[in-house]
């Protein structure tokens, strides 16, 4: 990773056009299951992380071979970010074997062990405290090795948060838990589920290292969790990494966002989209961008062309899989 | 051969495990330097370590979650939920992410996860402290579950526990941890599965599970005095279920009981009974008799404890029933 990097710790301009690369390919994917789902080819029920872009490739490009991950019922980015080709996640939303969880776990159940994808939770904070307990299997076994744990703001408020950052920074244990802080909780804003407004507090009562960054600027959540990720590698305890990000899109999709002022997602959409502010950052002409969209969008197109070919599982392939 | 207690041989069989294996390590509250609520894991601290005897906060959700974590690494954690009745505290965790990891993932990971615990009336601890529980997770695809009765059983069982790939809920009762029995000399793991004939004999069947085994045993001696002749069995793992010996057993002798302290409405008994009647109708001479609990929280008062939980008595009724008999 260092070499394309300045000696500043600056990230190389290539590398920020991967960044921008993989951001827009998120965003198609998820485009595309918005489409796909309103068009009725997917069962099930979706959440895209439509505005959410830049806290899942800015974490997941700061990870190393090895490191490991739990994700929410928003996971597609989390997952393509960490390298689950698009076809794959596709195929999982269409039920199709050749998916990433073969069929038996869907959008809200990605999986890919190989690449450090130990499974997306659909029940909010369920996936926390397992990471605490890969992160404890690291420092038993003296691997070099982090565990990150995605989730919102909304499951700042459940015991399993609470249990596990306890236990983490007691212990010590090398892991990241990223608060991806849209400030929603479904349908229910931040000022009628929290008693604070600035999240980190979380981190204080349980004495544990903590940043927050802002999760729009791709550059700075990876600079963020790439000293996240060093500090807990290096065996200095967890660390509570707040990015405060915002959901351009519903809670799920199809939802009418009745609970939601009018005008703010158009205004956010405005302002706070994580890709113009890269694309602006980067200063590129509108052919480039046009070029490196383009090729996002096919790919993301290739997506569901591959997912609609992809094998239907046998029925009774139900009964596999519940022993090992 | 050598005699252990249940206390003993549940103790033996973790630290044989870890002395094995450094991938085999046990957390919960209070185990370390206090040696367990129940005396199990004194002496371990010693012997192993805090690293490997870990004491935690309270923390059910935490305890079970990360045991998963680690489990999901490969590890081998055996972690301790003080009282049956906290489970409760981590049913989550149990249900929806022990026990679907695997199915979820499409076959991509397992987690060989043993949650040990323990609980049972006969003490007066009152209602939050004494409930049986083992039924809940029998109801539950990818767990399985382990009721041991005896000290030569819970050694042999957790062995095969923690070296089972899935997540397993190893139920003990608090008042057997000071029952004696001999032991094999040579450590033998017991496969999960395999139910274990007590006694045999020739009139009615009593499938019993925990303290219930030795109710039943009781029974079966007095009954014996009647000229009843009682095969007492104990499935030992509730799931998977060796539904073949059960019923194997109740087809020689065409009557059936079973038996745990549990409540009986919806208790581990009626999916017995369910077995039992399906898979062997035809040879049933008498209605299948059901024994347990009665339907309330357990009670303090220690006389409306004893009046609220089964005893070799009910056992024995229930058996007079299958022959016709009147107390």
């Amino acid at each position: 990773m260092a070499k394309v990097e300045s000696k500043r710790g600056a990230l190389s301009e290539e590398r920020l056009r991967d960044f921008l690369r993989e951001m827009l390919l998120i965003r198609h994917v998820e485009e595309k299951v918005e489409e796909r789902f309103r068009a009725g080819e997917l069962p099930g029920f979706l959440h895209v992380a439509i505005g959410q872009e830049a806290v899942a490739v800015g974490v997941c490009q700061a990870m190393e071979d090895g490191d490991v991950f739990a994700s929410t019922h928003r996971a597609h980015a989390h997952t393509l970010a960490r390298g689950t080709h698009p076809n794959e996640l596709m195929a999982e939303l269409y039920g199709k074997i050749e998916g990433c969880s073969h069929g038996y776990g869907g959008s809200m159940h990605l999986y890919d062990v190989e690449r450090g994808n130990l499974g997306a939770n659909a029940v909010v904070g369920g996936g926390l405290p397992a990471i605490a307990g890969a992160a404890l299997a690291f420092k038993l076994r003296g691997e070099p090795r982090v565990s990150v744990a995605f989730f919102g703001d909304g499951a700042t408020n459940i015991g399993t948060f609470h249990e596990a950052l306890n236990l983490a920074s007691l212990w010590k244990l090398p892991a990241v838990f990223v608060l991806e802080n849209n400030h929603w909780a479904e349908s229910t804003p931040a000022k009628h589920h929290l008693p604070i407004s600035d999240l980190e507090k979380r981190a204080v009562s349980y004495g544990m290292h903590s940043a927050k960054v802002d999760g729009q600027d791709v550059e700075a959540v990876h600079k963020a969790a790439r000293r996240a990720l060093g500090y807990a590698r290096g065996g200095k305890g967890p660390v509570f990494l707040v990015c405060e990000t915002y959901r351009l899109v519903g809670h799920f999709v199809g939802d009418a966002q009745v609970y939601r002022p009018k005008g703010e997602v158009a205004e956010l959409r405005e302002t706070q989209d994580p890709i113009a502010k890269l694309r602006e950052r980067l200063d590129l002409s509108d052919g480039e961008f046009e070029e490196m969209d383009a090729e996002a969008l096919g790919i993301a197109e290739g997506a569901v062309a591959f997912a609609k070919a992809g094998t239907d599982p046998k029925p009774e392939d139900a009964l596999k899989n519940v022993y090992a | 051969m050598p005699e252990l207690t249940y206390r003993e041989a549940v103790r033996d069989a973790l630290s044989r495990a870890m002395r094995d294996d450094d991938d085999v390590f046990i957390m919960g509250e209070d185990i370390a330097e206090m040696g367990g609520s129940m005396g199990v894991t004194q002496g371990m601290l010693a012997e192993f370590g805090p690293d490997r005897v870990r004491n935690t906060p309270i923390s059910e959700m935490a305890i079970v979650g990360a045991g998963i974590g680690a489990a999901m690494q490969g590890m081998r954690p055996v972690v301790e939920i003080m009282y049956e009745d906290f489970t409760t505290l981590a049913m989550e965790q149990i249900v929806n992410q022990a026990a679907k990891h695997r199915y979820m993932s499409g076959g991509q990971v397992s987690v060989p996860l043993t949650i040990r615990t323990q609980g049972g009336a006969g003490w007066s601890p009152g209602a939050q402290h004494a409930q049986q529980v083992e039924a809940w997770f029998v109801h539950v695809p990818g767990l399985k579950v382990v009721f041991a009765s005896t000290p030569s059983d819970v050694r042999g069982l957790l062995w095969s526990a923690i070296y089972d790939d899935n997540t397993v809920l190893f139920f003990e009762h608090r008042t057997l941890y000071p029952i004696k029995e001999e032991v094999a000399e040579e450590f033998e793991p017991i496969p999960l599965g395999r139910a274990r004939v007590h006694r045999e004999g020739e009139d009615v069947t009593v499938i019993a599970t925990g303290r219930l085994v030795h109710e039943a045993l009781s029974a079966a001696a007095e009954a014996e005095q009647e000229g009843v002749s009682v095969e007492v069995v104990d499935p030992r793992t509730l799931q998977p279920l060796d539904e073949q010996a059960l019923v194997d057993s109740v087809k020689k002798t065409n009557r059936c009981v079973v038996a745990h302290e549990a409540v009986v409405r919806g208790g581990f008994g009626a999916e017995v009974a369910a077995v039992i009647q399906h898979q062997a109708f035809d040879w049933l001479d008498a209605p299948i008799e059901r024994v347990g609990s009665k339907f309330t929280p357990i009670p303090f008062a220690p006389v409306m404890e004893n009046f609220v939980v089964p005893h070799a008595s009910d056992v024995l009724d229930a058996i007079h029933r299958t022959v016709g008999r009147d107390g």
